[in-house]
Formats: C-alpha cells, sequence, structure tokens
C-alpha cells in the first residue's frame, strides 16, 4: 500500500514537472536581456534579470500592448456580464416557466452547439461588415453575449432549486422580475460563477474570431496582439516574446486561480450532460 | 387556459426572449445564409454574388488540396485523441484517490488549458527549435527541426495537443470515476479480484458513457484546430500540417474565396455529424457487447 501511494506521487510530481517546466522556462527567458540568444540550460537563470522587459513590452514597444490588454478585459467582462444576465434570464424562463413550443426551442439552442464555430463564422462575418460593425467593439462583444451552453448549464440549475423558496418569496409580494434577479440568480450562485469563469476563458483566449472581425492595431485583443508582436519581433527576440507570453498568461492565471473551483465544476457538468 | 397561466406564458416567453433572438441572429440564421452564401460565388471585393447552384460543391469534389488536409486532421486526431484519452484516464486513476494534495494537482494539470492558445503555441515553437529548444537540449543536442521535418510536424502538432488537452478530458473522467457505484467495486473485491482485472473487468466498461463524451468532444475540437497551425507552422512544411480548419481559414481570408470556403465548412460540419454518430453507434455496440449498458 505504502509502495502505491509513493508511486502515486513519484508519477504526479513528473507529469507535473512535464506541464509546469515549459512555463518556467518561459518565465526565466522572459527575464533575459532584450536580443540575448536562448540561453543553454545550464544558463537559464539570468546573472542580472532583465525587469525592464516587461516595462518595454507594456509600454515602450511599438505595438500598443497596454491598448491590447484593455481590450480584452472591456471585451471579456462585457461578454461575462451580458451572459449572465442573458443566459440567466433564459434559463430561468426555461426551468420555471410553462409556455407553447418550449421544448422545441430548448432544442434549437442544443442542436446550435453541434455546429457552433464551424458553419457560422463567414456568414456572421458578412453579416456584421453589412452593418459596418467590423473592427468596433460591437463586433468583439455583441456575438459573446449568449451561450447556448450557458443557458443549458443553468437551466439545469435553476430546476433543482425547489419550488417552495419561489412561493414564499411570492407570498410576500415579490414580482416576477424581482423574484428572478434578487432571489433565484443570487441562488444560482456556483451555476453563475461557472458560467463567469468559462465565458472569461473562451472570450479572452479567442483567436480566430478577433483575428478577421478587427483589422486595426487599436482594435486588437491581446490574444490577436501577440500573435502580431511575435510576427514584429519575429524569431529573433526570445526574450521579448516570452516577455510578452507572460503578461498575456499572468491574468489568465489570476482568474483561473481565483474560480478554479466554479471551473472544474462547470467541466464535470459538461461530462455528465446526457 | 386561465388568466394566470396565459399570463405565466407571456412573462416565461419574455425571459428567454434576448438569448432566443441571439440564437436566431448568431447561430441559426448564418447556418441559412452560410448555404445561401455556398450556392453563389460571392466575390467580397468587388460585391459582386452570382447565383452558381452546386458549383462550389462539384469543384470539392476534385479537390486534392482540401481532401488531402482533411485527411491529415483525420491522421492528427488518430494520433491525438486516442493517446490523450488513455494518458488523461491514467492521471485521472491516479487523482481520484482519496490522498493529500489530490485537488492541487488537479488545479495544476489543468493550467495549460485555460492558457493563452498563442502563448502556448510560441512557447511550443521554442520547444521544438533544433539548435536550443528544450526537447534537443535534453535529448543531448540532436538538433532534430520538429517543426520543418514533413515527417515529424504533424506529430510534433499531436504531441502537443496532449499537453494541453490533458487537464478537461483528466477532469471529466475524475467525474466519471467518483460517480462510479461503490457496491459493483466492493462485490468485484470480494470476489478475490486484483485491481488490474478490476480495472478492465469493471471500472473500464463501466466508464464507457465517459469514454463516449471524451472521445466525441476531442475529435471535434481536433477537427477544427487552428491557432497552433497559424502560430507555429502556417501549414508547412509542405503542406504536412494543413489541418482543415485552417485550410478553410485560407481558402476564405487569403484567397477571398468566400462561396468556396462556405462550402468546405458545410463538408466540415457533415463529417463532423457523420463522426460522432458513428462514434455512439460503436460505443452502443461496445456496450451492450460488454452488458454493461
Amino acid at each position: 500500500m505504502r509502495v502505491r501511494v509513493g508511486l502515486t506521487y513519484a508519477a504526479l510530481l513528473a507529469l507535473a514537472a512535464f506541464l509546469v517546466a515549459p512555463f518556467v522556462w518561459m518565465v526565466l527567458v522572459s527575464l533575459h536581456p532584450s536580443r540575448a540568444p536562448i540561453p543553454e540550460l545550464g544558463g537559464l537563470v539570468p546573472a542580472q534579470p532583465a525587469w525592464g522587459n516587461y516595462r518595454t513590452v507594456l509600454l515602450e514597444s511599438n505595438v500598443p500592448v497596454d491598448r491590447f490588454f484593455w481590450n480584452s478585459v472591456i471585451v471579456s467582462v462585457a461578454a461575462v456580464a451580458g451572459q449572465i444576465l442573458v443566459c440567466g434570464m433564459a434559463g430561468y424562463g426555461f426551468a420555471r416557466y410553462r409556455f407553447w413550443g418550449r421544448e422545441w426551442l430548448f432544442g434549437a439552442f442544443l442542436a446550435s452547439l453541434m455546429f457552433a464555430g464551424t458553419v457560422t463564422q463567414i456568414p456572421v462575418f458578412l453579416m456584421l461588415r453589412s452593418w459596418g460593425w467590423l473592427d468596433t467593439f460591437a463586433a468583439l462583444i455583441v456575438p459573446s453575449l449568449s451561450s447556448a451552453f450557458n443557458v443549458f448549464l443553468l437551466r439545469q440549475f435553476f430546476r433543482q432549486i425547489p419550488a417552495e423558496l419561489e412561493d414564499a418569496a411570492r407570498m410576500d409580494g415579490a414580482g416576477d422580475w424581482r423574484l428572478f434577479w434578487r432571489v433565484m440568480l443570487p441562488m444560482a450562485r456556483p451555476a453563475v460563477t461557472t458560467c463567469a469563469a468559462f465565458t472569461f476563458f473562451a472570450v479572452w483566449t479567442d483567436f480566430l474570431w478577433p483575428l478577421i472581425a478587427t483589422q486595426s492595431q487599436r482594435m486588437r485583443t491581446l490574444e490577436v496582439g501577440l500573435s502580431v508582436f511575435q510576427s514584429g519581433y519575429g524569431p529573433t527576440n526570445w526574450p521579448l516574446q516570452m516577455t510578452a507570453s507572460v503578461v498575456t498568461l499572468v491574468p489568465l492565471l489570476l482568474v483561473f486561480l481565483l474560480l478554479q473551483k466554479g471551473f472544474i465544476r462547470g467541466v464535470t457538468l459538461g461530462g455528465l450532460k446526457e | 387556459m386561465t388568466g394566470i397561466e396565459r399570463q405565466r406564458a407571456r412573462t416565461g416567453r419574455l425571459f428567454v426572449l434576448p438569448a432566443t433572438v441571439h440564437l436566431v441572429v448568431f447561430a441559426l440564421a448564418p447556418v441559412l445564409f452560410s448555404l445561401w452564401i455556398a450556392l453563389r460565388d460571392w466575390q467580397v471585393l468587388r460585391g459582386e454574388s452570382p447565383f452558381v447552384g452546386l458549383a462550389q460543391f462539384q469543384r470539392l469534389g476534385g479537390d486534392g488540396a482540401f481532401w488531402g488536409s482533411v485527411g491529415k486532421t483525420a491522421v492528427y486526431a488518430g494520433m491525438s485523441v486516442p493517446v490523450g484519452m488513455a494518458l488523461a484516464l491514467g492521471v485521472a486513476l491516479l487523482v481520484a484517490q482519496p490522498l493529500r494534495g489530490m485537488a492541487t494537482f488537479r488545479t495544476l494539470f489543468y493550467i495549460p488549458a485555460v492558457s493563452s492558445g498563442v502563448a502556448i503555441s510560441i512557447l511550443w515553437i521554442y520547444i521544438y527549435l533544433p539548435d536550443r529548444g528544450l526537447i534537443n537540449a535534453l535529448l543531448g543536442g540532436t538538433g532534430i527541426d520538429f517543426l520543418n521535418d514533413p515527417q515529424l510536424a504533424l506529430p510534433a502538432l499531436a504531441f502537443m495537443s496532449l499537453w494541453v488537452g490533458l487537464g478537461p478530458r483528466m477532469i471529466v473522467y475524475v467525474a466519471g470515476l467518483l460517480a462510479l457505484p461503490t457496491s459493483v467495486m466492493e462485490a468485484a473485491e470480494l470476489d478475490g479480484a486484483g485491481p488490474i482485472r478490476r480495472f478492465w473487468a469493471v471500472t473500464f466498461p463501466l466508464l464507457a458513457p465517459t469514454h463516449l463524451f471524451v472521445l466525441v468532444t476531442s475529435t471535434i475540437a481536433a477537427f477544427q484546430t487552428f491557432t497552433p497551425v497559424y502560430t507555429m507552422t502556417q501549414g508547412r512544411p509542405m503542406g504536412a500540417t494543413d489541418l482543415v480548419g485552417f485550410h478553410i481559414y485560407e481558402t476564405a481570408w487569403r484567397s477571398f474565396d468566400v462561396s468556396y470556403a462556405a462550402a468546405q465548412s458545410f463538408v466540415l460540419l457533415v463529417i463532423l455529424g457523420v463522426l460522432s454518430v458513428v462514434q455512439i453507434r460503436l460505443m452502443r455496440g461496445s456496450l451492450e457487447a460488454s452488458g454493461a449498458g
């Protein structure tokens, strides 16, 4: 038994090293002087950490990385807020109200999960182009204001909340909207956290859509901007490329550690859906 | 229907209205619009779109480059999905044990999956570099140029996808393992079955729904791979990594052959639909054969 536990930890630690080592390397190289050649494994820890790289990337490069960063923040926060409201309302409506065509409509939401992204990219681009939305925040935000997956997730959660709670609130004279906004949505907080986490990561790390929906540098998100940065600095400046990569990853890591419980619970929920 | 019921039905419809409008505008209508585009010859730059019927789909019939990219994507999925599933199940068996620190390991293994795809791809360009890349350095200066070798580039992308995809697959397997009925395991133990036999005779077949979910979602994800190809290889060398997601992107946004790209994406959708159905059928078959259904 003890041998087995020991082997388990040994295997997990080896795997952890395999997963984490590249990140450690990334941070170490980002601290080498700009334009320095890739260090050999022995000389990975820089004699004098070049913290100035972070200043260079964020404020002084010819690519507006700070602008990319704020674009990503604006787009992700708007999408998260929109989805909590829009998907929350829909999840609640599907879970708690009866109306003609409900099952059929919910089926349409589920069906859309199948083809999302594959066939819609070109028509949505042409549609937004004809509306004059390309290269604006609207093009980056509005297509992400709702998602069928989150409607599904929240509906499942609202269905599990006992009806007595609702009846009690109704007795106290709460109207439909007040009931939803003040009672039900706060009760669904675990599911809402999961949705917020999913949306944040999906939007922050989305690459293909912002790549085609924006053209000017001032509208790029960080994910696309990093790609622009990479081609701008070419394979010659590894330290600065790694600095820009770290700048992209740190907000993601912070949010992940903050929301990790909601995140992993959501993946599990997704896995159990029928 | 009473007045109150009618009132409630109206309120319910109001609650689902915003999401429904969004669904229609950004998912349902675009599918129809996409088909309409595929039946035309849409010239984005000139603003013309003459109706051409099924000509775009006929073009596809003789397009070796497109079917080649579908084939490469199938090979890529074949390399990354089964190995990725086995790896994820193995790790899940380890971290699902009631031992200290398992939650930390689960979180740690998830990190690559929530990282920026572009940053990860830039990192792996380095890992695969011939001179001072991490792998060649660890192998002792072998100088293999993974991403520029037509034989090795695609397997290199598949290997990287194992690293990125481990976390989500593992978490789904952990959930599947924790949901297994403990009574069956205890009964098998009482029968004197050893751990390896218990795994193959009980755990593995009972996990069939989880296998199916991971298989279908991983296959779809493999067929939609875009960011690593765009960032690391741009389809090179000699088209060895020209996966179908990237191929469609190039058709639409580099050749501006939008209608042809729409036809290609329809074919991809059909391929994914057929693959999913086949996988579900096969898994159902094995489920019944093992008597675990």
